[in-house]
């Protein structure tokens, strides 16, 4: 792999840009190897590239059926905040912003992250109560929260419309500041990168069919479009459709996938200088390096693989978009698109094992993955190197849905679902 | 937008009145307390979420208001049917191969 520095793009432009290698390689599969991840998306392309440089396990191969990064990876409003209810989501959403932080330097890669802040508007005296204990839940656990008032919310963010006669009045604010975006193709590409030059194989078009097991119930390989590959481990990170592959290692998930939507207008200078979310009005907008508006809408609510998503569900968030900054009301958009969440009954992830021996699984992030990535790598790649979760993912079992010991972020998440 | 036909009203309406109602055919326990906390977790939290075929109840929320269930592809969003809420999982669908 070749450093990517100023001195390389100088060199590179003095002799017409020839010499620019493949970022990462597209090897013939093996016959077996020693892990296999299901899913080149972020956090399985992260998966491999902490496999490979924590853990020293390169014999790995990540299958993807359509294109790197062509998921969820590619749909989402590239979103990242650790201000999450729960110590055990705290904890999760924490280790993976601290990984955000430097990643561009550790992937030789730009991945874009800014923390330009996440700013969640209080339309209500209920928005203010739940905000606030956000804040003081967050604080303890050492994230930073804090409280503006609609005057600070407006100086933060100077496109919002605080009039008090508004539709939908900002009576507050919580600012989560080392919040922000990332360029979420960057993510993908930089890990996958990373983990090629370290020997991991990324197969891309190589849709799994099956998930082969041995008498004893342990995973010996997958099924795949080209063929049988063997594997001694294999880590399912395949988003909305994490069920339908653990369905075929015969284990039932507590998983429903639905279509979650995203627009982004025509590109304009730069007007909104941060994230702001509303979690009452339900919509939630940034501004791209590029000048589009990014603006997340919400689900359907019926089970889908289709990637569309009903028209009237984008209406409704522009509507709201409209009402928080009227100066947008003539804004054209450009493009919007649907992604497949899967989502758990209490809107937290599962990372673990499973209970077919060498499975493991990574999904269940529901409306709000991207965030994680590196830091859902980093555990899961723990977890599958050591048999064993980190501390870090512990909580996140499968068999929570049987002993109770849920993390009910469904009614507590800082984000509308 | 989906277009829903509600058996009841016997009328295609559109989704907007509609709210769904997860997946159908899930028989609640006669015993709730009873239940094993396996067959708990069953009933309460997993869930087939086929890529494909799916059988949902639905409810005509601002119509009728009642519940009835719907057969679906979930790839295509395609409804097969809609049947009375009570009625049997159909057998057979209408049009298909199989």
């Amino acid at each position: 792999m070749k450093k990517y520095s100023v001195f390389a793009i100088a060199r590179e432009a003095m002799r017409g840009h020839k010499g620019w290698e493949e970022q990462w390689s597209s090897p013939e599969p093996k016959k077996e190897y020693d892990v296999i991840i299901v899913g080149a998306g972020g956090h399985g392309l992260a998966t491999a590239y902490y496999l490979a440089t924590v853990h020293g396990i390169t014999n790995v191969a990540v299958l993807e059926k359509g294109w790197l990064g062509g998921g969820n990876t590619g749909r989402n409003t590239t979103i990242i905040r650790s201000n999450y209810l729960y110590d055990e989501s705290a904890g999760i959403y924490d280790h993976a912003l601290k990984l955000w932080d430097g990643l561009s330097q550790e992937l030789n890669y730009n991945v874009m992250y800014s923390a330009r802040g996440v700013m969640m508007l209080a339309h209500n005296v209920h928005d203010i109560q739940v905000l606030k204990r956000h804040v003081h839940a967050n604080r303890l656990n050492g994230i930073d929260n804090e409280w503006l008032s609609p005057e600070q919310a407006k100086e933060f963010c100077p496109p919002l419309n605080i009039s008090r006669d508004a539709r939908y009045p900002v009576v507050g604010a919580a600012l989560q500041r080392r919040g922000g975006t990332a360029r979420h193709d960057a993510v993908a590409w930089g890990y996958a990168r990373g983990a090629s030059a370290r020997g991991v194989h990324i197969i891309q078009n190589c849709e799994v069919t099956g998930v082969k097991r041995a008498a004893n119930g342990a995973v010996v390989g997958v099924d795949t479009t080209r063929g049988f590959i063997g594997a001694k481990k294999v880590g399912v990170v395949a988003a909305g459709h994490s069920s339908v592959i653990m369905n075929m290692a015969g284990v039932r998930m507590p998983l429903e996938s639905y279509p979650l939507q995203a627009l982004v207008s025509e590109p304009v200078k730069p007007v909104v200088p941060c994230v702001v979310m509303s979690n009452t009005v339900h919509a939630y907008i940034s501004q791209s390096d590029k000048g589009e508006l990014v603006i997340g809408a919400g689900t359907d609510q019926y089970v889908s693989y289709s990637q569309t998503g009903g028209l009237h569900i984008l209406q409704h968030t522009l509507d709201a978009i409209c009402e928080m900054f009227p100066i947008f009301t003539r804004m054209k958009m450009l493009r919007s698109w649907g992604g497949i969440v899967d989502v758990t009954p209490d809107r937290s992830p599962i990372l673990a094992k499973t209970p077919v021996p060498g499975l493991y699984v990574n999904c269940g992030w529901g409306t709000g993955g991207f965030k994680a990535t590196p830091g859902s790598g980093h555990v899961f790649a723990h977890t599958i190197a050591k048999d064993d979760p980190h501390p870090i993912n512990a909580p996140f079992t499968i068999e929570r849905f049987r002993t109770g010991r849920l993390i009910d972020e469904a009614a507590a998440a800082a984000v509308a679902h | 937008m989906l277009l829903i036909r509600c058996p009841y009203c016997e009328e295609e309406r559109p989704e907007l009145e509609f709210r769904n109602a997860g997946e159908a055919h899930i028989a609640r326990s006669a015993n709730m307390a009873g239940e094993s906390d396996d067959d708990f977790e069953k009933f309460f939290f997993i869930r087939s979420n086929p890529k494909g075929i799916i059988y949902e109840r639905w409810r005509h929320m601002h119509g009728c208001a009642r519940f009835f269930n719907a057969v679906r592809d979930t790839v295509t969003d395609k409804f097969v049917m809609t049947y009375k809420a009570g009625e049997p999982k159909p057998a057979k669908l209408p049009g298909a191969s199989k």
